[in-house]
């Protein structure tokens, strides 16, 4: 694994692999009645924070600390706009501190790749989500989850296994570092939006498109529901939340179309009656729930194959004993 | 497939010297299970833990065994020690393995671990230290095909299949079905053996 | 003043001659020519050039004195191989006002390492609303002919209806910065395949193109001149090629950076590369090559914009736009046009000098290196290399692309009016 996690793009498929099945073997940790391993002792793992995200920066709070590192967690002030303390001054800060690990989520697009390259930090960087480019550890915690469901039945991979992402593509880095991964896998993915929420250059990604839900549906063995804003709305990216709905929204009448195994996935926040409806949220298929235990697990996996050893894991074949 | 569960190949094994053959594994683990079920008086309460990866296949011999004397199956498990290990930092992160504790937990219980090859002991001692954040055993017993000496630390096993004296340059291999294509216990490198 | 003898320049890459330059003309050219008490300048191996003229270059005072002064700036522009500069407006406070163009113009002067020309505000305060005093810019002592809201797009068309009309009372011109607001609201690169992958918000080629459209058709239409700042895009080439078919009096510019680099380079997230408009993609840059050969594009101008430390070692979206541009310019355009063969030297002097003057209607520079016209030259070996040090720059400010690059040519001298600003490669 290369020392930084910055996209998904930076995990081969042996990789992406390794970090499965090492949550698969971190989830358990949730049963015991001691819930923590001394992998990562004396590391120090810090959460830069310059969005607001309690869920995200939780699940990584809590993978470090049970892996008994020590945390740090510094929510800085700071959009692109007011700058506030400047990244670099913060991440000369975090150096100072000796940190381990920075995991860092940013309203810009590119910042934990600055903070990986500028030589402000020695540190791994771990991108908790930048902007609307790309949450590695999102797409790992979805495949994962996708994984536990799909996968033994075929064998114990995603292979060929088709994935509906339906939503606002164009702003959602949930969607982009999925289509990678998935890609990477094995899996088929098919993004479902309306025309003006893809980005231009769509054609080049690794996946399929489509306006029509409908028809994308009985395919799927998992569909992933983003997040949609409503006040997308106000840029002319669709007429009226009520249109969107009607159009890509997920409700009982589209769970009928599904396939019998099929689980439904929402990375959250939900925006309950926009994309997604109660029914669905709170049915037998949903396992958006699950998805955050399984963050936990994906988290620790990604922690201590980074900061476990002298250096980052060695995912190809013929691990040193 | 990694490393520590390749298959020997018959070739690599050329200047190695054969120091238990199947034959002999399954008498070992045969009186190793009546030791285990003597000492314990029974196989109640009993809780078999291999450490992988080894270990495992060799905790479910000792298991049919036990089962065929006493009647009734006895939990077996597996115990990754991966996390515990001292020398954790000193290579790249490893893989971890299958930690699979049966259903009862081992609480009040008497583990057994099982491994391999006991050498300088650190393993075990990685072992307790797994096994103390998962509970709290009554006793914990340590079962070991070879002995092969050269303690580090103050542990030593509680039924041993041979006893194997060696040096230190040498290198013991065992291999078992299911993991490899023989059951075998092999010392390696030996002076005087082959180039 | 220094007379100084200039031995064996190949004026516009012709046959080895010599110069005179004395009193602040050149005096004579032939062979082996001698004058006492003359300084000998060996220009044996270098291309003589008419001082270049850059009709965009942000020199940032006053109010942003932090990331360069007229004194610097005109100190990078003589090293660059510039007599003449255009100051754009978006200074703090704006140039639309008669009182800061004369400031701006005062100051170059003083430092005197090449002559000053400012630009005036289309707007005042670059607000877009309404027009500046164009007419008192005009009649000032700064004389200002460019007007120009650069930084910002003269977006409204009834607004740039009447500026390009009102110009035409003295002979002035029009400089649109072509980006359409709406379209590239939160833009930060060029809109395609990269910025989708790179989350990165886009700016799309046609919020370029189609302000250029619209104002080649107002100019038509009012009857006046029109000048295009920084065309990026191969659709812009083509638009300004239509118009000039259809005998408008339309002239554009492309700068150095976008006949080089490609958006690319954004994929490393380092802001050292962003600019508005944006790094285009490599068919956009080839098209712009072809343009500046055929003469669809009619100079070069640098767009320097120096942006201190602060501004552009931080994450992408909160950098600023622009890059350096007076030092490497000559160097560029040798690298993608000469020494591929789009453009002779003689184009270059074309390109650099002579036009640009001819646009900003400035009388003493642009003029060919002949006896008798104002001794404004330049002395330029195309066979050195060098390796760009940002550090090295005379500029106050670092953000230059080609930091670590090997680049073709260095300017050995620069004469202003007969007077050396450069000699040696260095400040004289």
């Amino acid at each position: 694994m290369k020392r930084h996690l910055l996209s998904a793009a930076d995990l081969s498929r042996d990789d992406a692999e390794l970090v499965l099945t090492t949550a698969e073997e971190l989830r358990s940790l949730a049963d015991r009645p001691i819930k923590k391993l001394p992998a990562l002792r004396g590391r120090t793992v810090v959460n830069l924070f310059f969005e607001d995200s309690t869920r995200t920066r939780i699940s990584f709070e809590a993978a470090a600390k049970r892996l008994s590192a020590d945390v740090i967690n510094f929510a800085a002030k700071g959009s692109s706009l007011s700058k506030g303390e400047s990244l670099k001054d913060t991440a000369l800060t975090l150096e100072a501190m000796g940190a381990d690990a920075v995991v860092v989520r940013h309203s810009a697009s590119g910042a934990p790749h600055r903070l990986a390259h500028s030589g402000w930090v020695r540190s791994s960087v771990v991108n908790a989500g930048d902007g609307t480019h790309e949450h590695p550890t999102q797409a790992l915690l979805d495949a994962f989850t996708m994984w536990r469901h799909l996968g033994p039945k075929s064998g114990g991979s995603l292979d060929g296994r088709r994935v509906a992402i339906v939503g606002d593509v164009l702003h959602s880095r949930v969607a982009r570092s999925n289509a990678l991964l998935l890609r990477t896998l094995g899996a088929e993915v098919t993004l479902v939006s309306p025309p003006t929420l893809l980005p231009v250059g769509i054609e080049s990604w690794p996946v399929e498109t489509s306006y029509d839900l409908d028809a994308v549906l009985p395919k799927a063995d998992a569909v992933m529901m983003l997040r949609v804003q409503r006040e997308r709305m106000h840029g002319g990216f669709f007429p009226t939340a009520r249109e969107y709905s009607r159009r890509y929204g997920l409700d009982g009448r589209r769970m009928a179309l599904l396939q019998d195994h099929t689980i439904v996935m929402h990375p959250g926040p939900m925006v309950r009656g926009m994309e997604i409806t109660a029914d669905v949220a709170d049915s037998d298929r949903s396992v958006i729930v699950e998805q955050v235990t399984n963050g936990v697990a994906v988290r620790m996996a990604v922690l201590y194959l980074l900061l476990g050893g002298s250096q980052p894991a060695v995912s190809t074949e013929g691990l040193p004993e | 497939m990694p490393a520590h569960l390749e298959p020997e190949s018959a070739a690599a094994a050329d200047n190695a010297r054969t120091v238990m053959d199947g034959s002999d594994i399954g008498r070992a683990l045969t009186r190793i299970a009546h030791e285990i079920l003597e000492r314990n008086k029974g196989g109640s309460d009993l809780v078999l833990l291999g450490i992988p990866s080894r270990g495992v296949p060799l905790a479910e011999r000792i298991a049919e065994r036990i089962a065929s004397v006493e009647g009734y199956a006895v939990p077996v498990g597996s115990l990754d020690i991966t996390m515990y290990r001292d020398d954790l930092r000193m290579k790249p992160a490893r893989a971890l393995l299958p930690t699979q504790i049966p259903q009862g937990g081992i609480d009040g219980r008497t583990v057994v671990l099982v491994d391999d090859v006991l050498f300088s002991g650190r393993t075990i001692r990685a072992a307790l230290d797994a096994l103390g954040d998962i509970g709290r055993p009554k006793a914990v017993r340590l079962a070991v095909l070879v002995d092969r000496g050269h303690r580090e630390l103050p542990i030593r096993a509680d039924f041993v299949g041979k006893n194997l004296p060696t040096s230190l340059v040498e290198r013991v291999r065992v291999r078992l079905l299911g993991v490899d294509d023989v059951d075998a216990v092999t010392i390696l490198g030996s002076e005087g053996e082959g180039a | 003043m220094t007379t100084y003898l200039v031995k064996n320049a190949s004026i516009l890459g012709g046959d080895p001659t010599d110069l005179l330059i004395a009193d602040g003309v050149v005096k004579e050219i032939g062979g082996d020519l001698s004058a006492d008490g003359a300084e000998t300048v060996d220009a044996t191996g270098l291309v003589a050039l008419p001082g270049l003229v850059d009709l965009h270059t942000h020199l940032r005072e006053p109010g942003r004195e932090d990331a360069e002064t007229v004194e610097s700036g005109t100190r990078a522009a003589a090293l660059g191989g510039f007599t003449a500069v255009h100051a754009m407006a978006n200074t703090e406070p704006v140039a639309d006002t008669a009182g800061v163009v004369e400031q701006v113009w005062r100051l170059g002067r003083e430092a005197g390492h090449c002559d000053v020309y400012p630009v005036g505000a289309v707007t005042v305060g670059l607000a877009g609303e309404r027009l500046a005093e164009l007419g008192a810019m005009a009649d000032s002592a700064a004389r200002v002919r460019v007007f120009s809201d650069d930084g910002r797009c003269v977006s409204d068309a009834v607004l740039m209806r009447r500026a390009l009309e009102y110009v035409k009372a003295f002979d002035g011109v029009v400089a649109q910065h072509a980006q359409e607001p709406r379209l590239t609201e939160g833009a930060q690169m060029n809109e395609g395949e990269l910025s989708g992958r790179l989350g990165l918000a886009g700016w799309p080629a046609v919020a370029e193109e189609a302000i250029i459209a619209r104002d080649c058709l107002l100019a038509a239409h009012v009857g006046s001149r029109l000048h295009v700042c920084h065309v990026s895009t191969a659709g812009s080439v083509e638009i300004v090629r239509w118009a000039k078919a259809k005998g408008w009096d339309v002239t554009a510019e492309a700068c150095p950076h976008h006949l080089l680099l490609t958006d690319e380079l954004a994929a490393t997230y380092d802001p050292i590369y962003k600019v508005n408009p944006p790094l285009r993609t490599a068919a956009d840059a080839e098209a712009l090559r072809a343009g500046l050969a055929d003469g669809t594009i009619d100079i070069v101008a640098t767009d320097h914009a120096p942006h201190p430390h602060e501004d552009k070692d931080c994450e992408w979206a909160a950098a600023a736009f622009g890059m350096l541009g007076l030092e490497t310019a000559l160097s560029i355009v040798q690298e993608t046009m000469v020494d591929p063969g789009l453009l002779d030297w003689a184009g270059v002097a074309d390109r650099m000098s002579y036009t640009p003057a001819r646009i900003g209607r400035v009388a003493d520079h642009g003029r060919p290196i002949d006896v008798g016209e104002p001794a404004n030259v330049v002395l330029y070996d195309p066979s050195a290399r060098r390796t760009v040090e940002a550090s090295e720059s005379a500029s106050l400010s670092r953000n230059t692309p080609y930091a670590g690059m090997e680049l073709p040519g260095r300017v050995v001298a620069t004469f202003l009016r007969g007077r050396a600003t450069v000699l040696d490669g260095k400040l004289a």
